[in-house]
């Protein structure tokens, strides 16, 4: 009933199930929300919760005071990401079907996880390879590639595969790159990734990243890495389109070339922390 | 009278007939869901669930968890789990999403409850130890009222006030608060609350199901459930524990979410509590679907009246209810004569 006084925003389009004979003493619930009997598959994908434009933006609002006060809260920068890149998720998927390995990708729906990782098969490549100096990334930073938060915010399926896919390849970017997990490394990583994708939780990174840097590491970051971060970004292939999972055995180098990416110009060692 | 009686039996027999329904409706849903469920093991818990939908009949039976039909068994597993989540982030939440009016809430049970210095409290569902300290801080000031007003009526005390005023054994009964609640976790977050407020004495804490409460019977002078029986499976047996375990002219006090009266309020209501609050809680306690099972419990609450009904079915007495926030929250109270 409430509905019909409800400003258009703040209404979420479902379907009614009524049940047929006895409606009048059912009570009609208060919002249209279709009677979740299956709680396991809420939504058009595993872990998706429907949202408001309203709720939208009161969640890019709040997960963005809170990334800013907490910037550990991963799950805060992955809503806020969520909540704001609707556009930037479309273009890309565009970009993605007009590359052919990105069609690719975006039919066989690959992901990056240990489970799907042949880490023997990896550690016994060549030293330059691809596999190889991921594998090296990860040993050397102490990171996993399982711990990426799930997409829940984004309404289209296929959009949010954009999204985890997004997330899943942030790591391979360090590689490519040849930057740590450090706070510098990120934000060149975060530079790359804005002029790449056009997010604008990667442009707010951006901006907002260099303000915990300290002198020397601004002037580094503004003298060289941060221009090489742009002009490889603006120019690079897109980076979503490149099924990397068949390609651990490629020379880095090559594959570099390959996506129109220069070398780092300095090499950044993991061991320095902010 | 007559017609009031009418009309309990009338909304009872819709009652019925609404939950014979819900139970077909359910029962149908179960049997496609079984099979044309993709994920095995959720299959193999319905099977389960169906086949011995004749011996068992917690699983027969169905219930709502939020805007969900769940069975009985399911409900009380599911409801454990959204406290262990949100128990450590709890009094936060509360106050962000009631902008700290939760606090006077609680205030206002206290003043109808009156306690007097002796009393013993049972506080069910009282995981983080709100009523509780309200309870033992109520109770030191009227302590100190009385010892005021005795002052002030200028006699000297005899050798006997003296003494009754010595902690010890066997002299006036101590007010003592037991707070009960089924998880562990909103306990464990109330003792450290506890620990950092300096209370040692006059509280302790248990385990226990407000369905099966761990007491014999005439324990208690009060017992109070603030924000807790929506989340207990079956009412019923709920209410007629707190019976059972109070002593014959105690009280029973139920604060909890209901019915707003006043229809704009309502609709401003309802679209803060489904737009705003699961969003603060994704925000705050990084848990969108807690707060959203919350929300969605509030709705599945019988209103103040009949909740007036089902205690007056479970033998309480002189049932009356104080409407506090137009309607958002009601103060229902009862005794036991």
């Amino acid at each position: 009933m409430w509905l019909r006084y409800c400003p258009r925003f703040m209404i979420i389009r479902r379907q009614h199930i009524e049940l047929s004979t006895s409606a009048q003493f059912v009570q009609q619930l208060n919002t249209s929300r279709r009677d979740r009997s299956h709680s396991y598959y809420d939504g058009v994908y595993h872990g998706h919760i429907q949202t408001t434009p309203f709720q939208k933006a009161l969640l890019a609002v709040g997960s963005g005071v809170a990334a800013l006060q907490d910037p550990y809260r991963h799950d805060m920068v992955a809503v806020l990401g969520e909540t704001t890149g609707h556009l930037a998720l479309v273009s890309l998927r565009d970009r993605m079907r007009n590359d052919p390995e990105g069609l690719t990708i975006l039919t066989e729906r690959p992901r990056i996880r240990l489970s799907t990782l042949d880490l023997k098969n990896m550690a016994s490549l060549p030293d330059g390879s691809f596999g190889r100096e991921y594998l090296r990334f990860l040993e050397d930073n102490s990171v996993t590639p399982d711990s990426r938060t799930q997409v829940r915010f984004v309404d289209d399926e296929e959009l949010a595969y954009v999204m985890l896919r997004y997330r899943e390849v942030h790591d391979l970017m360090h590689t490519l790159l040849g930057m740590p997990t450090n706070m510098l490394g990120e934000v060149v990583v975060k530079w790359f990734e804005a002029a790449q994708t056009g997010l604008p939780m990667c442009a707010l990174g951006a901006v907002l990243g260099p303000l915990r840097l300290n002198a020397r590491r601004l002037q580094s970051l503004f003298t060289s890495l941060g221009p090489w971060a742009l002009r490889n970004g603006r120019r690079g292939r897109c980076v979503l389109s490149i099924f990397y999972e068949r390609r651990w055995d490629q020379n880095l180098e090559d594959l570099r070339q390959e996506l129109h990416i220069e070398p780092p110009p300095a090499t950044l060692h993991p061991s320095r922390k902010t | 009278m007559a017609a009031n009686i009418h009309c309990s039996i009338i909304n009872r027999k819709r009652n019925f007939l609404s939950h014979c329904v819900i139970n077909m409706a359910a029962s149908v849903r179960t049997f496609v869901r079984s099979l044309s469920r993709k994920n095995a093991c959720f299959t193999a818990v319905l099977r389960r669930s169906e086949c011995r939908g004749f011996t068992g009949a917690a699983e027969d039976r169905s219930t709502h968890f939020g805007f969900e039909t769940v069975s009985e068994a399911e409900k009380a597993s599911k409801v454990y789990k959204v406290f262990e989540n949100v128990a450590q982030k709890y009094d936060v939440m509360n106050d962000a999403m009631s902008l700290g009016i939760h606090r006077l809430w609680k205030d206002a049970l206290l003043h109808v409850m009156h306690p007097q210095p002796g009393a013993r409290l049972l506080d069910v569902a009282g995981g983080t130890g709100d009523i509780a300290f309200r309870f033992l801080d109520y109770i030191r000031s009227q302590q100190e009222k009385q010892q005021r007003r005795a002052m002030s009526l200028g006699q000297t005390p005899s050798w006997r006030d003296i003494s009754d005023g010595y902690p010890a054994g066997g002299g006036a009964p101590e007010s003592a608060v037991v707070v009960c609640d089924i998880n562990k976790e909103m306990l464990k977050v109330g003792r450290q609350r506890a620990d950092s407020r300096g209370v040692t004495t006059g509280l302790s804490w248990v385990v226990g199901d407000a369905e099966e409460l761990p007491f014999n019977d005439d324990q208690f002078d009060l017992y109070s459930i603030a924000f807790g029986i929506r989340n207990v499976t079956r009412i019923d047996q709920a209410l007629k524990e707190a019976l059972r375990v109070l002593k014959p002219g105690g009280r029973f006090l139920c604060l909890e979410f209901s019915k707003v009266t006043n229809p704009v309020l309502e609709r401003l209501y309802d679209a803060y509590s489904f737009q705003v609050i699961p969003v603060l809680g994704e925000v705050i306690a990084g848990d969108w679907k807690s707060y959203q099972y919350l929300v969605e419990s509030i709705r599945k609450f019988p209103d103040q009246e009949e909740f007036k009904g089902l205690m007056e079915d479970a033998g309480f007495f002189c049932v009356q209810y104080f409407n506090l926030t137009g309607g958002v929250v009601a103060l229902h109270s009862g005794f036991k004569l």
